[in-house]
């Protein structure tokens, strides 16, 4: 409980600031799909206004904590936050996964006349159920010819990816038992891995959309896949650049033994992307 | 231990500077730039208020318009395709722009007060959480002047009326209720690390006001579902600009996904937005019925009980539907079940009133149309849950008088309640009461002669969302209207009462109301800038 010393900032630029740019950021985006190429450069301000703010930001929060303004207080706010900031992202997951339970469940039998619900069945009487679903019912709608074999790259990527949450996690042990040099190896390794991932996600998106015509527009298939694998590989992205972050910090000698709740919020963040990927892997890839 | 607070004004420079950084002395910023740039929760709570007044005239005004158009039948005033705008976007607004910032400014002003917090846990991302919301409803308001004007397939969205045959402002529609969603979802996460970390020495859970535990659930609430909101959204992006078929049966998707997902969003959004309000009613009551809240541990269980349950009811808005027969009744049963800590929450607050030493004022006044016309809208809400009978529900003026019981009467009047009730603080001034009293009784008035005869015209079949009707329908729409004309000036004479009550009045002490036990009735009305830099002593009360 508080002792009284509980840090409130004096007033900031930031907050305001990252809120116009990311209404810039979405004012962009809109026209970019709705009235055309216009919008892109508006697009890009906006979203290197957001990043910039978001630094600048950081940066304030950092320079507070290395000048001692945090108490214990505050650093428990910092591990609620980020607590329930991951459980948010854990129920944006949720949706996706639900989605895919859903059409496979029972959306996809139920237009093949499976159940007491047979008029969607009407529809398309000829269409069969299967998944993945390469023949959807719509006639205007072109199916993948083909799906990945889950026991190539997507069991490297696997592979890559929980070697990452170790690496990390020596990477952890080390700082906390002061040994720096060790912390940031490991922690480059981890980086290094996020950025392999990273690069074969984006070798098998385009082997996905040239051999085996995996395409957003291949119906439910296709959209489920993309949708998954692509907000999860953003937020694979996203997590490289806060190691990478945390990893500049290390080299410029921030943190100490039992005071670097940044790294642990990183690292919380990275196995939280880590566990969704096992997720994705059984249920998007294998199953 | 000295505070690093920086000072209030250019007069207040004697509190010592600690040790390092901490010591500079940051001044203020005047005017504009105050209010742009303050990390200070009383300033922000402010800034929510204000939004959500400045909202709840605009969604109001296009109630206004619908309720013109439908003062007789026939199409008067407005094209059809309008009125589908006004339907959609007064819904949006009054649930994002109007309630929601209403609560979430309560909640701001309050919650620190009454657990003896010096501001919110993460006090930079509170105002992040307030800019956002004025940059979301900008774009979202932009889309009546767009090509095909704005959204008009009503708040729920339902695919594929919002996707194959949406208007293209939609993707801007989509994008700024991303904006709303996480200005949410930070907010709530704020509010959950207040509460959980902030509170003063000695304050345990189970001592907290009522307000400060229902924020907490409402929190939770709003961190596990605007997330699945913001994932339904975002497909209905994807189907209507990336030809993705999340909700088109042709590439095997299916719209009643989009149903199913929205309402696991939406239901607990229902509680979301009524459960602040059950917060504000039981610290009322017991303050002017001058007793301890009756059943304080079970109104507690309760708010859980009804969080909990409020993610396994959401098919019930979708009994019509098609759903499997199962599905038909654990959704209506698991949707009955609520009627029961609900109906513990109104005999703890009708026990509180029994041999209360009981006093009316504008506040408590609230406070008790808020019981008993809440109740109403609990009640026809079980009738909706009745699975065979909503098939002949569903879909009329019986739902529209069933929800607008429960958030204009319900949510909107506990709003009031609180604003009535803490404005001493605010201001150090008490509201008018002669005009206190008088906005209340027009408000009761026409809020039931808007809303009650549409139970009669739904009951008899008139569909909601129509800009038209058949002629059987014209006098209670005619009654309806002119009760919403009401309703709609008398909130004028709301705007009067507070804007007096900023300017002058009789002056409050601190302890505002003689039955008010809470801790913000310890610090000086007007409330400084600054309160609680060091914890304050806390004596946990008997319930």
């Amino acid at each position: 409980m508080s002792g009284g010393s509980y840090y409130v900032p004096a007033s900031s630029k930031w907050p305001v600031l990252a809120s116009l740019a990311l209404g810039t950021m979405m004012v962009g985006t809109g026209t970019l799909l709705v009235f055309g190429m216009g919008g892109l450069p508006v697009m890009v301000i906006g979203l290197l206004a957001v990043l910039g703010v978001m630094t600048l930001w950081f940066r304030d929060v950092i320079h507070e904590s290395r000048s001692g303004l945090y108490d214990a207080q505050m650093d428990r706010s910092f591990r609620w936050g980020m607590g329930w900031f991951i459980f948010s992202e854990v129920m944006f997951f949720a949706a996706f996964f639900g989605t895919l339970f859903y059409v496979r469940t029972f959306a996809l039998p139920w237009l093949d006349g499976e159940g007491a619900k047979g008029v969607a069945a009407l529809l398309w009487p000829d269409f069969t159920a299967s998944w993945p679903l390469l023949e959807p019912p719509g006639e205007a709608v072109k199916g993948p010819h083909e799906t990945f074999s889950p026991w190539q790259l997507p069991l490297v990527n696997t592979l890559i990816l929980v070697s990452s949450s170790i690496t990390l996690t020596v990477a952890h042990e080390a700082l906390k038992e002061g040994y720096r040099d060790t912390a940031r190896h490991w922690l480059g390794g981890t980086v290094l891995l996020g950025l392999c991932f990273i690069t074969i996600q984006g070798f098998e998106y385009h082997e996905a959309y040239t051999h085996y015509g995996i395409t957003l527009q291949a119906g439910i298939y296709g959209a489920t896949f993309f949708l998954m694998t692509g907000f999860h590989g953003l937020h694979v992205i996203i997590g490289t650049l806060i190691l990478i972050a945390i990893l500049g910090r290390v080299l410029r000698g921030h943190f100490t033994r039992d005071d670097h709740f940044a790294f642990e919020a990183a690292a919380w963040y990275w196995h939280f992307v880590d566990v969704v990927w096992i997720g994705l892997f059984t249920f998007v890839y294998v199953f | 231990m000295a505070s690093h607070l920086p000072p209030k004004s250019s007069t207040q420079h004697s509190q010592p500077a600690s040790a390092g950084v901490a010591s500079q002395a940051h001044e203020a910023p005047k005017g504009l730039k105050r209010w742009l740039l303050t990390t200070n929760h009383k300033e922000i709570g402010t800034l929510y208020l204000v939004l959500s007044l400045t909202m709840f005239f605009v969604g109001g005004l296009f109630a206004m318009v619908i309720r013109a158009e439908l003062f007789q039948p026939g199409l008067q005033l407005v094209e059809p395709e309008f009125f589908n705008q006004m339907t959609t976007m007064h819904g949006l607004i009054m649930i994002f722009g109007a309630v929601m910032p209403a609560f979430v400014g309560l909640a701001n002003w309050m919650v620190p007060l009454q657990i003896g917090a010096p501001d919110m846990a993460l006090p930079r991302l509170n105002n992040f959480s307030f800019w956002l919301l004025p940059v979301a409803f900008t774009l979202l308001l932009s889309t009546f002047f767009m090509p095909g004007g704005a959204p008009n397939f009503g708040w729920t969205s339902y695919a594929p009326l919002s996707t194959t045959y949406s208007p293209p402002s939609t993707t801007f529609f989509i994008l700024s209720l991303h904006m709303a969603g996480i200005s949410s979802i930070l907010g709530a996460i704020n509010i959950i690390a207040t509460i959980l970390n902030l509170r003063t020495p000695g304050m345990r859970l189970m001592d907290m006001p009522l307000f400060v535990w229902t924020w907490l659930i409402t929190a939770f609430l709003l961190i596990a579902v605007m997330p699945v909101l913001a994932g339904v959204i975002t497909m209905m992006l994807l189907d209507i600009n990336f030809g993705t078929s999340f909700f088109s049966a042709a590439g095997g998707g299916d719209p009643v996904l989009f149903q199913h997902l929205f309402w696991f969003f939406g239901h607990p959004e229902v509680y979301i937005m009524i459960l602040p309000a059950f917060g504000i009613v039981s610290v009322i009551i017991p303050t002017f019925a001058r007793k301890p809240l009756f059943g304080y541990a079970s109104m507690v269980y309760a708010t859980a009980s009804i969080a909990i349950l409020s993610f396994l009811v959401w098919s019930h808005h979708m009994f019509t539907v098609g759903l499997p027969l199962v599905a038909e009744l654990f959704f209506m049963y698991s949707t009955m079940l609520i009627a029961v800590p609900t109906g513990v929450k109104v005999f703890n607050w009708v026990t509180t009133l029994f041999r209360g030493s009981i006093t009316f004022e504008p506040p408590m006044l609230f406070a008790l149309a808020f019981v008993v016309l809440f109740t109403i809208g609990g009640f026809s809400g079980l009738m909706l849950a009745i699975s065979p009978a909503d098939f002949q529900y569903h879909d009329t003026y019986f739902v529209v008088a069933h929800f607008h019981y429960v958030l204009v009467p319900g949510a909107v009047f506990a709003i009031m309640a609180g604003v009535y009730y803490w404005l001493p603080k605010w201001t150090g001034h008490y509201p008018n009461l002669r005009l206190s009293q008088w906005h209340f009784w027009l408000s009761v008035i026409g809020v039931n002669l808007t809303f009650f005869p549409m139970h009669f015209a739904g009951l008899a079949g008139m569909p909601r969302r129509i800009p038209d009707y058949a002629l059987q329908f014209a006098d209670f729409n005619m009654v309806t209207s002119l009760g919403a004309f009401l309703f709609g000036l008398s909130q004028l004479l709301f705007v009067l009462v507070v804007v007096l009550c900023v300017r002058g009045g009789e002056k409050a002490p601190a302890k505002a109301w003689e039955g008010g036990e809470d801790l913000e009735w310890t610090v000086p009305s007007p409330a400084p800038l600054h309160t609680f830099e060091t914890p304050p002593d806390f004596q946990p009360r008997r319930h």
